[in-house]
């Protein structure tokens, strides 16, 4: 599987973000900054697919804005292949936006609905420059069959409206790695999906790796997921990153509070329900 | 048990495309026993949400419930008058809904509106709303509940909005409390407080929940019984455990495969279902899961299954286990 010590693609040093604080009503120049993101340092290793777990709003998805480069961090520093961000040059910056790919939880938002399937995936070729125009289009449909959708014109054709939520992020994943990118951001990528359709896309990003060895960080609250994905999993909580290693490990025996209390909600729903009546109030659940 | 709800081989229209009607939902049964825990589980379009607001004769225009029963505190729903009708929304039966940033009014206080059941279903008088309305924050377990009395909607949190949300669908002392995906915008552990939460309002107020959600381990943490549904039709009802133990539909089945676990020794592909959910409304003269089932044979896709009693209160709709069929022509 993949190397765990591989170099480094994106790597965060000692990052923090600070955002003015939402809700409440507050006039005047002296707005309240909340800390999203505090002082932390987290390694996108070549071949690797690190989670990145946490609760909502423990920071996870401002640091993967940092890292693909959408915010610049108010302290520390991002490097893409060891440099920082700030110092690339504008082709080292575009190669950064071919190299590095997102897909998000939501693809309903993610994909433009004027356009058709085909040219949601085919896009990037063209931004990118990747192949001759006369060579897209069957590029586009490959990427298409390479997710596991139909590649005939038909549906190359099809608005991303009428697709089912599973269709439309192997949509999604086929945009994304449309610029043949070394690693591949993933934001809670199947939350929005059904159960049963929840597998197909899990299983098609582990088949994705074992064949390339793509790099990937899978970011998520459901620590089961993460479980059944990673090599390498950190924990975020408050901002910061409170654990880190190798996912059994740090699953097995958590030290950190937090890692406890994720640990604990997962294994609480992964355990068969216990018979007759529902547990009792104020007896200590499930947790063994 | 006596049922607090009761919703027989129901049936939801929309006008299609033509001039006819399509029924998105047909072929629902749902039984929510007085003071009992029943999830709704199913995948998205399968008629979760629908079936929850034909209990309060909700269905949004311009559908309409095309066939079957609907009974909640033993009175036909969709016989009541209008006073009737509003004594069942939000006075024997409280909703709540999904998102929470969208079912709380932007300009009135959270104590006018958490009160506001107990104002209209139990005549409160105004002075009394807002003890009322502290005394349910804090019983939904909402810290400084004077303070958020007063305080407005977009000064909480999506959590602590869900909570209020809660505590407005109590404030009339409901019998029933039907709970559509309230988790399914929060993280596991936030998923887990609010079961927990269900689970002691439920004990202490003797309240029946039908709790709806498309994620099988969480009812299964909640739920004394369950209702699984695909394609707008109940497939299986039984036990919690009877369902975990030995699911007898294969959508059951493959559903509870498709389960994360927390065990895992690194990365491991996980059991899917081929195919996807029919559109709603989209489905042949057969077994409406016939196209995605590994175990279906001939009959499944030309003859529909009946809903069969397989032991008492044990149900399934399945060739495999039943014989009886659904009269053709349906559609």
């Amino acid at each position: 599987m993949g190397s765990s010590d591989g170099a480094p693609i994106l790597a965060a040093r000692q990052v923090a973000r600070r955002y003015p604080a939402r809700g409440g009503v507050r006039w005047g120049r002296d707005r309240e900054l909340v800390v999203a993101l505090d002082g932390v340092s987290l390694e996108l290793r070549t071949g690797e697919i690190l989670g990145l777990v946490g609760r909502s709003g423990s920071g996870k998805s401002t640091l993967a804005r940092l890292l693909l480069g959408l915010e610049t961090p108010d302290e520390g520093e991002v490097t893409f292949d060891g440099r920082p961000l700030e110092s690339l040059t504008g082709p080292e910056r575009r190669r950064l936006r071919r190299d590095v790919q997102v897909v998000f939880q939501d693809p309903h938002a993610a994909l433009d609905p004027r356009q058709s399937v085909g040219g949601v995936v085919a896009e990037p070729l063209a931004v990118h420059g990747l192949f001759p125009r006369a060579e897209r289009r069957g590029r586009g449909k490959l990427l298409l069959a390479e997710v596991g959708l139909p590649g005939e014109d038909a549906f190359f054709e099809r608005s991303p409206r009428g697709l089912s939520g599973g269709e439309r992020q192997r949509v999604a994943l086929a945009r994304a790695l449309a610029s043949g990118p070394r690693a591949l951001i993933l934001d809670e990528p199947v939350s929005a999906l059904d159960a049963s359709v929840r597998g197909q896309v899990l299983n098609l990003l582990l088949g994705m790796h074992d064949r390339t060895q793509l790099t990937m960080l899978l970011i998520a609250h459901d620590v089961r997921l993460v479980a059944r994905l990673c090599n390498r999993v950190a924990v975020m909580a408050g901002g910061r990153v409170v654990e880190e290693g190798p996912t059994r490990s740090v699953l097995e025996s958590p030290t950190d509070p937090a890692t406890v209390e994720l640990a604990a909600a997962a294994r609480w729903l992964s355990e068969p329900p216990a018979g007759g009546a529902a547990r009792t109030p104020g007896e200590p659940g499930s947790m063994r | 048990m006596t049922p607090i709800a009761q919703v027989s081989n129901l049936a939801v229209a929309f006008p299609s495309e033509g001039n006819g009607w399509r029924r998105v939902v047909d072929g629902v049964f749902l039984t929510v026993g007085e003071g009992e825990v029943v999830g709704l589980v199913g995948e998205s379009g399968c008629g979760k949400t629908l079936t929850a607001l034909a209990l309060f004769r909700l269905i949004p225009e311009p559908g309409t419930i095309a066939a079957g029963t609907v009974r909640v505190g033993g009175e036909d729903v969709l016989a009541l008058d209008d006073r009737r009708l509003s004594s069942l929304r939000g006075g024997l039966a409280g909703l709540v809904f999904q998102e929470p940033a969208r079912a709380l009014n932007p300009v009135r206080s959270i104590g006018f509106q958490v009160s506001e059941a107990a104002r209209l279903h139990l005549g409160l008088p105004a002075g009394r709303a807002a003890s009322l309305a502290a005394d349910l924050l804090a019983e939904v377990g909402l810290e400084g509940p004077e303070r958020l009395v007063r305080a407005y909607p977009h000064q909480l949190s999506g959590g602590q909005r869900q909570r209020v949300l809660l505590a407005c669908a109590l404030a009339a002392d409901p019998r029933l409390l039907v709970a559509d995906e309230p988790t399914s915008a929060l993280d596991t552990v936030s998923q887990r407080q609010l079961v927990e939460l269900l689970e002691r309002l439920r004990a202490r107020r003797h309240l029946a929940v039908l709790f709806i959600s498309h994620d099988l381990a969480l009812v299964g943490r909640l739920a004394e019984r369950v209702t699984v549904l695909y394609a707008g039709e109940t497939v299986e009802i039984a036990t919690r455990r009877e369902l975990f133990e030995d699911p007898r539909h294969p959508y059951t089945r493959a559903l509870m495969q498709a389960q994360l676990r927390v065990e895992g020794d690194g990365p491991a592909r996980l059991p899917t279902v081929r195919g996807a959910v029919p559109r709603a409304g989209e489905w042949g003269s057969g077994c409406r899961f016939a196209p995605r089932c590994p175990f279906a044979f001939e009959r499944c896709h030309t003859a529909r299954p009946a809903l069969s009693e397989l032991e008492i209160g044990r149900q399934a709709r399945c060739f495999l286990v039943g014989d009886a069929e659904e009269p053709s022509g349906q559609l």
